[in-house]
């Protein structure tokens, strides 16, 4: 096998192929970047039997064929070479990687012992890049991190015609949020649980190529991502996601409307006081709300600020990471915060205007309080 | 029940100057056995012991078994030699846990100021209640009053200006008495006691100082510092010198909260099978619960404690999601910690469950889940507390833990 590429096109396939390798493989060949030639260019690919990267980029190919090497080593040596074309040759049991002046030798493993990547499913539809990336942040965020309660670490997205939903929790706040997509057939209907940090990585390094499409099959094990030469797949969480949309209130009794800005920099500054655990309080009355944190003889601060409320006075408290996440996550002027009861979850959702309506079929958030003993 | 020697033919009023002596001692007699004789009124004026009826030490006996010589921590056997007549009774201590809170609640009346030193004694600063309440002595008088009508109980009370003549000043009121030490008479009511009555003097401080012939505080008074230094090293001498005229800085500190709440039990034939274990992590689980929240607590961690037939002691501790008091949460936690451990090859001789991590429920934060049960297992768990409150422990308990005929499926969900 022989090959030249340019530095900058092998160094970016190589990062992102390699990205997900583990440092310590359960079986040395799984630490490997598979490379193969051929008349089309130079493939990359690698798999974890969880997680299968392939990257297809231009290269001027002289001798086809494939090889496996170091996915870390490659990664560091591409980055480092000199901004000149690459040649990779395989000779023997040994790879050399010539740039310049400069030359490595690699080591190969046996490309035969490597996993066969998964098949990609028919693809389901498309969806711009940036708007996939941004709702993919609005909901990954609320997302269980805690690795013993595998099912809250997905994401359910559910995929109804041109309607493509997300839906995150980690039990104290739920995210959903809608967008619309390009289905491929109008009537399709799917629902997957998909981790997290797969969705985010999508949006980290497939959102800029302009359209992603999507691959899921019905039933099946395996979602796809596919962008500019890119393909990722990875495993679906095994399990049934617990019915969240139903926490959703079917209606509130009070709303309020405040400056979304404003709330997000006063709220930063009272919950500087607030020491873990302990809890950002907003009184809403006529006009105005307020925020205060920290309590006893622990340091204490508050903020007033300007705040339409519609409906009894309602004052709540919530932990004021979940608050700013929130808020971080809404990309409108206002925020709109609905009530039930002190006690009950609140919905947050985001609109254009004091005086308009809310975006609720886009985004909501619901956010649990904090309360206090008994 | 204090063993602190007291003379006998000490003086009984040193005074009435009460304008300088904030500090109570409250010490309940004979506390333990007084309780017993409230629901046994017959027995009164006869020799009552409490205390493990075969093994065992006393644990609290009348006035009339300690006129045969019977004091507190002395062995079962020996009180029954020296009083054949008295009558033992087994120890509840759920009931005096529950007369103490009593207590405690009409000291909280006085003064917020108190320092609880076990469950029948506590000292008071009632500066502050002056103006409220009157001078120290009449608030002594009158809570003795208060515990006597409200409870039924002997309470003695001493009066002084610092901590430690407060408490001598109590035991020399005893039985069902007070007494004022007024700031002036301090040091004479102090050089007229044996010096074994001194804090942190026992029997071989008092050897020690009988070899210098040392016999009293008055003695120790007049003793060089240096004689002191010699004898008890830099510290203890100067200390016990301090004591002797007196001098006692330590303040009444009322913030002298649980640490932790815990319940162990130790079994009659070693435990083997991992459902028994859990039964009783159960009802470990709903005493502590019932304790944190009597005590208006709130648990954020759980440890348990396993103890194997060759007395090899395991503790497995984890934090909770979020702070409680309900025992469900607890045991959930408790039966994760258990299911990490392996079971003896002996069995299991001891377990135990402890809440940690112990905070005010009032002022604790709880970060609820969006799918929270809501509180109807805390008011279940509340409402067993008042039943159990009015018709005792044994009234209710969780379906679980009732005895069951041993068939198939006995015992069930542990899962309450």
């Amino acid at each position: 096998m022989k090959f030249r590429v340019e530095r900058d096109v092998l160094a970016d396939a190589v990062t992102w192929t390699a990205r997900t390798l583990p440092s310590r493989p359960p079986s040395p060949v799984l630490a490997g970047v598979r490379l193969e030639a051929d008349g089309t260019g130079l493939v990359l690919s690698t798999f974890d039997y969880e997680v299968s990267a392939r990257s297809a980029v231009v290269a001027d190919v002289e001798v086809p064929g494939a090889v496996l090497v170091s996915g870390r080593l490659l990664a560091e040596i591409s980055k480092a070479l000199p901004n000149k074309p690459v040649e990779v040759s395989v000779e023997g049991n040994r790879v050399s990687v010539v740039c310049g002046s400069s030359r490595f030798t690699l080591l190969t493993m046996p490309v035969e012992d490597y996993p066969s990547l998964p098949e990609l499913p028919d693809v389901t539809g498309s969806i711009a890049g940036d708007s996939f990336a941004q709702a993919i942040s609005q909901v990954t965020m609320a997302a269980g991190r805690d690795e013993t309660l595998p099912l809250l670490t997905g994401v359910r997205v559910e995929i109804d015609g041109d309607a493509l939903t997300m839906l995150a929790t980690d039990r104290y706040r739920l995210a959903m949020r809608q967008i619309t997509w390009s289905p491929a057939a109008p009537s399709v209907s799917r629902v997957a649980l998909v981790r997290a940090r797969t969705l985010s990585d999508v949006a980290r390094n497939l959102s800029n190529a302009g359209s992603i499409d999507i691959a899921l099959a019905d039933g099946g094990d395996i979602i796809g991502f596919e962008a500019g030469g890119r393909r990722t797949t990875s495993l679906l969480v095994d399990g049934e996601y617990p019915p969240v949309r139903r926490l959703f209130p079917d209606e509130t009794t009070t709303h309020t409307i405040t400056s979304t800005h404003e709330l997000v920099e006063a709220a930063k500054r009272v919950s500087l006081v607030a020491e873990r655990n302990t809890p950002i309080r907003l009184s809403f009355s006529e006009g105005q709300v307020v925020l205060d944190a920290g309590q006893g003889d622990d340091a204490q601060a508050t903020e007033v600020l300007e705040s339409t409320l519609v409906g009894e006075e309602i004052s709540t408290a919530f932990n004021p990471q979940y608050l700013l996440d929130g808020l971080s996550a809404l990309n409108t002027d206002f925020v709109r915060l609905s009530f039930t009861h002190p006690s009950k979850p609140a919905v947050m959702t985001g609109q254009d205007d004091a005086d308009g309506a809310d975006h609720a079929e886009e985004f909501r958030y619901l956010l649990m309080p904090i309360r206090f003993g008994a | 029940m204090s063993r602190a020697p007291r003379s006998a033919g000490a003086r009984r009023d040193w005074g009435s100057d009460d304008s300088q002596t904030p500090i109570l001692h409250v010490d309940m007699d004979a506390f333990f056995a007084s309780v017993e004789l409230l629901s046994r009124p017959e027995l009164r004026g006869r020799p009552v012991i409490v205390g493990g009826r075969r093994r065992g030490v006393v644990l609290a006996a009348t006035y009339e078994a300690r006129a045969s010589g019977v004091h507190s921590a002395m062995p079962m056997t020996r009180a029954r030699v020296l009083c054949p007549q008295a009558i033992v009774i087994a120890p509840d201590h759920n009931r005096y846990r529950e007369m103490s809170r009593g207590v405690m609640r009409i000291l909280g009346d006085i003064t917020p100021v108190i320092e609880p030193l076990s469950i029948d004694e506590a000292f008071l600063d009632v500066s502050g209640a002056r103006r409220r309440l009157g001078s120290p002595a009449v608030i002594a008088g009158r809570l003795r009053t208060r515990i006597a009508e409200e409870l039924g109980l002997p309470a003695s009370v001493g009066i002084a200006s610092t901590k430690f003549v407060a408490k001598l000043a109590s035991s020399h009121a005893k039985p069902d008495g007070m007494l004022l030490v007024p700031r002036d008479a301090t040091v004479a009511f102090l050089h007229s006691l044996p010096v074994g009555a001194l804090w942190g003097v026992g029997e071989r401080t008092e050897a020690t100082l009988a070899r210098l012939a040392i016999r009293t505080v008055a003695d120790l008074a007049h003793t060089p510092p240096d004689t002191l230094r010699a004898a008890l090293g830099d510290s203890g001498g100067r200390r016990l010198l301090d004591l002797a005229w007196g001098r006692d800085p330590r303040a009444v500190e009322p913030v002298r909260r649980e640490k932790s709440i815990g319940h162990e039990q130790t079994f009659a034939e070693n435990l083997r099978d991992r459902a028994d274990l859990a039964a009783v992590l159960l009802d470990q689980a709903h005493r502590c619960a019932a304790r944190l929240r009597s005590g208006g607590l709130f648990a954020a961690g759980v440890a348990i404690k396993v103890r194997g037939a060759d007395f090899t002691t395991l503790t497995r501790s984890r934090s909770l999601e979020a702070p409680t008091d309900v025992a469900h949460d607890l045991y959930q936690v408790a039966r994760e910690l258990l299911a990490g451990v392996a079971v003896p090859p002996g069995g299991v001789r001891l377990l135990g469950l402890r809440c940690e991590s112990l905070s005010e429920a009032a002022s604790t934060a709880v970060q609820v889940r969006l799918d929270d049960s809501g509180p109807e297992r805390r008011d279940a768990e509340l409402a067993m507390d008042q039943i159990r409150r009015r018709y005792g422990r044994s009234s209710l308990t969780a379906g679980s833990l009732l005895p069951v005929p041993t068939t198939e499926n006995a015992r069930g969900d542990l899962s309450c």
